[in-house]
């Protein structure tokens, strides 16, 4: 007995009634919505602005500045622009922001491992260090630095010397700043066929490993490479290199490199707070690996340094990643606090006195808030990858 | 922190909500009581006492509007403002009137949408430094740190006197006057600029006042005065003459204690100060009595200066610009007529 074909495939139900219809009108709909209310708000902020006097377009862009910043990693004075303060701004957060991460992990990885050391003192020292730290508000530990320690220092011409080179004030620490002369190309061209030569020289390492089981000494071939090279250079071409030492004269002291208390203060409270939050990722990360794997790879007959290295880091760094992740970008918005202690970031600059000496409120706020926004999906992208390169590959 | 919640409320508000140009003095009389931006701290101009009471020249300016309105010069509420946040909060309207010893400028009343309807004081900037770094004069600064307060003109007017005279300095820039007068203090900053009056105000903050000096140098021309919204100019209207009654009133020696008998005299001016004549209230939308109002409940110019910043207060300051041009100085009201 044969039973008649069902229909059901053919029969279309009525396009009101069609899910993937449905789900397109839907969305259509609320996407309206959305733009509609965009469109709305904009043209009505503008409106409003307009009627009551205030600057609707970035036409100050371009127009003098007038005020001076103390930090500048560009050429700046009171004559240049606002969009130059805005840059100048821009690079005085990027450099926190990149300076803190990097040693924020540093400080983080340390700590980290720390609380796992076999020694009771190093463990308990780190548990300690990240308690203290990441309970305590970060504005606070910000004023502390700033005021507590910082500015008891002695003034310029009671400068703590540091070895005849460097000196110590409450206008902050000032180094002998590196002046190339000609010939010092060479170090640096050094230093390039170093970097160059090593990743070189491991690649065929690594693949000499996986062809025969010989090992190289991948590490210090490298070392001498990329730092013996460019010293024998730098000796070889007589030292092209000349070191201008701070000298006090009037108020302060003039040449060298200078670190303000506001730049030393802001790092130091972003780099020892965001390094409590790292160090328990760490913590979490190697501690997810299970206890089989370190164990097995002892059975193997692998030293503890390479059981690390090989076994047990890049299991911890796919648990890791991700919230290191959020920790970069904390670290990168929590330098807004800088407004607090007078250090020139984007937001004191622009933010603050740009928006305040041109009226134009609505558009500084939300090019700055466009601003970090841009860096935390850049630094997301740039961790994403790495995560992607960490993952289990499935074979 | 609570500030930059504001700043985005305001943002945000400036894009959602519809336009609203309800005049302002019609939102205060509803509201029931007067709100203006205040300084957070600064002795003499505005400062809230141990319980709350505010006191200085400016929240005695605010408590003459409130009284004009109100009869009652308590029917104020005050919103300390940072010099760099007061003129959000005035654009936004969380503030009816800014009275924050401001400086009136071209750009802030043509490019930003603001509007100075008089000047209460007359004021120019000046350094301050420690007597023990020997210095005498401004131009010998060079090469020293400055602490400053951000968003004001004076930021702009230190980077155009070291441009003028061809010096460095470096700025320490604050969000506050109080973190600037801290940091100064500390020795941070070789010396502390700002108003000339404000410099007095704030030496009596540091530890030793006596161990600073004031530079003789006055480098720029700084106008304060109350700020309001462009738009409505009967609220412009109202506190002008606000300003300018309690100038009449001095000129014509109407005081808090005499308003009242002087209002039966015979001298027309008075007569149509005080509002016994006329009606110049009216055209304000006030009441008749409405400067009476003001002299009985806050005084006049001179009595608000001496009480405030002059002999009867901690800072001393001679009236000297802002003696009446009658007695030397540059205060000058137009006539009610």
């Amino acid at each position: 007995m044969s039973a008649p074909a069902t229909p059901l495939a053919t029969e279309r139900p009525p396009i009101w009634n069609d899910p993937f219809w449905r789900g397109l009108a839907s969305q259509i709909l609320l996407a309206g919505v959305v733009a509609l209310l965009v469109i709305e708000a904009t043209i009505n902020a503008r409106d409003n602005m307009h009627a009551r006097g205030i600057p609707t377009d970035l036409s100050f862009w371009n127009m003098p500045a007038g005020f001076d910043i103390n930090q500048s990693f560009v050429s700046y004075s009171a004559l240049s622009p606002y969009g130059r303060a805005f840059v100048v701004g821009l690079l005085n957060t990027l450099f926190v922001a990149i300076v803190g991460v990097f040693f924020a992990t540093i400080v983080g990885f340390a700590v980290g491992a720390a609380r796992l050391s076999k020694s009771w003192l190093l463990a308990r020292l780190a548990t300690m260090y990240v308690e203290v730290i990441r309970n305590i508000p970060l504005l606070l530990q910000l004023l502390f630095w700033y005021n507590a320690v910082l500015k008891p220092l002695p003034g310029p011409r009671q400068s703590v010397d540091l070895f005849g080179a460097a000196f110590l004030n409450n206008r902050g620490l000032f180094v002998p700043e590196p002046v190339a002369r000609a010939g010092f190309d060479y170090v640096l061209i050094a230093f390039a066929i170093g970097i160059l030569g090593s990743l070189v020289f491991s690649f065929f390492a690594r693949h000499r490993q996986t062809e025969t089981g010989a090992q190289w000494p991948v590490f210090r071939v490298s070392l001498a490479l990329v730092l013996g090279l460019p010293i024998l250079v730098y000796f070889l071409t007589g030292r092209p290199l000349d070191f201008a030492a701070p000298q006090l004269r009037g108020f302060n002291f003039v040449g060298g490199i200078r670190l303000s208390p506001e730049l030393v203060a802001l790092l130091l409270s972003l780099i020892l707070y965001t390094a409590s939050f790292i160090a328990e990722i760490v913590r979490a990360g190697i501690q997810s690996v299970p206890r089989g794997q370190a164990e097995a790879s002892l059975a193997l007959g692998l030293r503890p340094g390479p059981v690390r290295r090989l076994v047990i880091m890049p299991q911890a760094m796919r648990v890791i990643i991700p919230p290191l992740t959020n920790q970069y970008l904390n670290l990168t918005k929590n330098s807004s606090l800088a407004v607090f202690i007078g250090y020139p970031d984007l937001v004191q600059i622009f933010a603050g006195t740009v928006l305040n000496q041109t009226g134009a409120a609505v558009q500084v706020i939300f090019i700055t808030m466009a601003v970090y926004l841009v860096i935390s999906l850049a630094t997301s992208t740039v961790m994403n990858l790495y995560a992607r390169h960490t993952a289990i590959r499935e074979r | 922190m609570k500030r930059s919640l504001a700043l985005i409320a305001f943002v945000g508000a400036a894009c959602l909500s519809a336009p609203s140009f309800a005049a302002t003095v019609d939102q205060v009389k509803s509201r029931g009581y007067l709100v203006c931006g205040s300084n957070p701290g600064l002795p003499g101009f505005g400062l809230p006492d141990d319980k709350g009471n505010w006191t200085g020249f400016d929240i005695d300016f605010c408590r003459a509007v409130a009284a004009t309105i109100f009869n009652d010069p308590n029917k104020v509420r005050f919103v300390p403002l940072t010099a760099k946040d007061r003129f959000t909060a005035l654009q936004s309207g969380e503030i009816d009137v800014l009275a924050r010893n401001t400086t009136w400028t071209q750009s802030r009343e043509v490019a930003q949408g603001f509007l100075f309807p008089a000047i209460t004081y007359y004021d120019g900037q000046g350094f301050m430094v420690r007597k023990k770094l020997g210095v005498n004069s401004a131009t010998e600064l060079d090469g020293a740190s400055i602490c400053v307060q951000q968003g004001t003109t004076t930021e702009l007017n230190l980077a155009d006197f070291f441009r003028t005279h061809n010096k460095k300095y470096e700025p320490v820039v604050f969000a506050t006057a109080d973190e600037a007068i801290k940091a100064y203090d500390s020795g941070r900053c070789d010396s502390f600029t700002t108003d000339g009056s404000q410099l007095v105000s704030e030496r009596l903050k540091l530890g030793t006042p006596d161990d600073h000096i004031i530079l003789p140098e006055v480098i720029s021309k700084e106008p304060l005065g109350p700020t309001v919204r462009q738009g409505d100019d009967q609220w412009f209207n109202l506190v002008r003459w606000t300003a300018f009654a309690m100038l009449d009133a001095e000129e014509l020696g109407v005081t808090q204690k005499n308003a009242d008998e002087q209002a039966k005299g015979t001298n027309p001016e008075v007569r149509r100060l005080l509002g016994a004549e006329g009606n110049y209230g009216s055209n304000l939308g006030l009441t008749q009595d409405w400067a009476l109002r003001i002299i009985k409940n806050v005084g006049n110019y001179g009595e608000v200066f001496d009480r405030n910043l002059g002999e009867g207060s901690r800072l001393k300051l001679k009236r000297g610009l802002n003696a009446l041009y009658t007695k030397g100085g540059i205060q000058y009201a137009p006539p009610i007529r």
